[in-house]
């Protein structure tokens, strides 16, 4: 079941964004359906991580509009103009939008149990009891129940985003974000943080995934889109993107990082 | 032969290499400085026992007197107090200084130029005159007849109170700068995760930032104390009966300067002994939980 048929999750629409006078995005559009797996690849620099960012308005944008589930993340619509929302609105769009960093940034202070349970505890009010079983049959779910009651920095890098993968499930989230997920992991660990990533794509969750990983992208994704200087170059499925691109400047990429 | 090589290792003394006995380097230099040091040391304490003018029976004899007892307790007092406002004025000026609003930002910025830049010693006569430039103050809401009428300033701004805002108010300025510190070292993907599990811009910072930031203002603020018990001396100078004007106080009378001066010494040691003690526990606590965490 490729996922590019069900409904519109993500609408990005002519997307700009700036960070002083460079512009990083320069009109990105593109829609995610329910269900699909779209991994974003490119060269870095090319804006694809802070496009990602734009998405949950970690980063705020410069034009164009951007909506998920129809709903604007981070303003509101006022006639053809968009004004920034506070923090709380926002907060509560976030909700369903799971992001999972490069860096993990698991919270140091707490437990693996309670990095996983914090969000429905703190964010949605789910009695401790209850959010303590969810988090230990996710926990189950990466592989990491006996290491409940361990620190983050007791971990490995490759367990550390396993369970940076169990605290964004915890929320239940409709839209899972990944930002370059096994970046920075040894090479030996890359192949269980990808395994886990390829189970939620199995079980038809919806993501976007920026990575460099070639081979785990034309296996899991039903779209790839090719980034570049802040543009999306050219997009489809991973046999057309990465077997037969049109762009020179993807055939470039691709060639590079045979 | 190759295979003798390996299954034969080399015997041990028939090439003169095998079992030799390993001398540690001897420091002659650094033990004769030593023993000099051990000897002037002793010629010190020496002099420091026999010689009269110590008054050690003086010493002793004040060292539990009940004026000293009371400065001591002033001492501490003060201390305790200007270290509370001094940390509830760090927070709000490292709040203003975060908030975004430039003017916000460029008042606390002039607080901490005035109060950092100025000698505290100043501050704190400066506050203690304060009635020369307002000698009535009122608190009301203007344009109404709602509020206290006009307060004598000399009658509230006791050597007390003086003590407490002057050492408290230079303090704050300094304890900015702590918790400023404590918050910068979170780093930022802790605040974007947060974020990304949907928490409100409350929850980040007291479930996510405060209590790692906490880890590294808490110890910090330990060397703070110290030094603000220390600094606590100069409240001395407008009357307040801490440690220091206390024996000032006595040895005004009986002229046992130096004496009455080792008492006060001694106290000053012991309160900062107890407190670098309770520091280091204090800091052995949070690292040892950075490390496990």
């Amino acid at each position: 079941m490729s996922g590019t048929t069900g409904d519109i999750v993500l609408s990005a629409r002519d997307v700009t964004k700036d960070f002083g006078h460079t512009q990083v995005l320069k009109g990105v559009s593109l829609d995610v359906h329910a269900g699909e797996v779209m991994c974003i690849i490119g060269p870095s620099g090319s804006g694809k991580s802070t496009f990602l960012r734009c998405i949950n308005h970690l980063e705020d944008i410069d034009g164009g509009s951007l909506t998920v589930f129809g709903d604007l993340v981070g303003y509101k619509r006022k006639g053809d103009r968009l004004y920034e929302e506070s923090e709380r609105e926002t907060a509560v769009k976030r909700e369903r939008i799971g992001m999972v960093f490069q860096q993990f940034n698991l919270f140091p202070h707490l437990t693996v149990l309670e990095n996983v349970m914090i969000g429905p505890v703190e964010v949605k009010g789910t009695p401790k009891a209850q959010a303590r079983e969810t988090a230990l049959t996710l926990l189950e779910r990466v592989g990491l129940r006996d290491r409940a009651d361990a620190y983050p920095v007791q971990l490995s890098g490759g367990q550390q985003q396993r369970v940076a993968i169990a605290r964004t499930l915890a929320m239940q989230p409709d839209l899972i974000l990944f930002d370059e997920p096994t970046s920075a992991l040894d090479p030996e660990m890359v192949s269980e943080v990808l395994s886990v990533i390829r189970d939620l794509a199995d079980d038809g969750m919806t993501m976007v995934i920026v990575t460099h990983e070639m081979g785990f992208a034309r296996e899991v994704a039903d779209t790839v889109v090719f980034m570049a200087d802040g543009n999306i170059v050219e997009s489809g499925t991973p046999d057309e993107v990465m077997g037969h691109p049109r762009e020179e400047r993807t055939k470039q990429f691709i060639q590079e990082i045979r | 032969m190759v295979s003798n090589l390996v299954s034969n290792p080399v015997s041990k003394n028939d090439d003169g290499h095998g079992a030799l006995r390993v001398v540690p380097r001897r420091h002659v230099a650094r033990d004769v400085v030593s023993v000099v040091c051990v000897l002037l040391l002793a010629a010190v304490v020496w002099s420091a026992a026999t010689n009269e003018r110590f008054g050690w029976p003086v010493v002793a004899h004040y060292f539990l007197s009940p004026l000293v007892l009371v400065g001591l307790w002033n001492t501490i007092l003060v201390t305790v107090l200007s270290m509370l406002l001094a940390f509830v004025l760090g927070v709000v000026v490292e709040l203003m200084n975060e908030s975004g609003a430039p003017v916000l930002k460029f008042i606390s910025g002039i607080y901490l130029w005035v109060f950092r830049g100025t000698p505290l010693l100043v501050q704190v006569i400066i506050l203690f005159n304060i009635s020369a430039l307002y000698p009535k103050i009122g608190f009301g809401i203007p344009f109404t007849n709602i509020g206290t009428g006009p307060i004598d300033v000399n009658s509230v701004i006791t050597p007390f109170a003086v003590g407490v805002l002057a050492l408290g108010i230079n303090e704050g300025a300094y304890m900015a700068e702590v918790i400023r510190g404590g918050i910068l070292a979170v780093p930022a993907g802790q605040i974007d995760a947060a974020k990304s599990i949907g928490m409100k811009p409350m929850q980040v910072f007291f479930k996510i930032v405060f209590p790692q930031a906490i880890r590294s203002i808490i110890p910090a603020t330990g060397n703070q104390v110290i030094s603000m018990m220390k600094a606590s001396s100069l409240v001395s100078v407008i009357a307040f009966p801490d440690l220091l004007y206390s024996v000032q106080a006595i040895y005004a009378r009986n002229f046992q300067t130096i004496p009455l001066l080792i008492v006060a010494s001694i106290w000053y040691l012991i309160v900062t002994t107890v407190l670098m003690a309770v520091q280091r526990v204090v800091e052995r606590h949070y690292t040892r939980k950075g490390a496990e965490r």
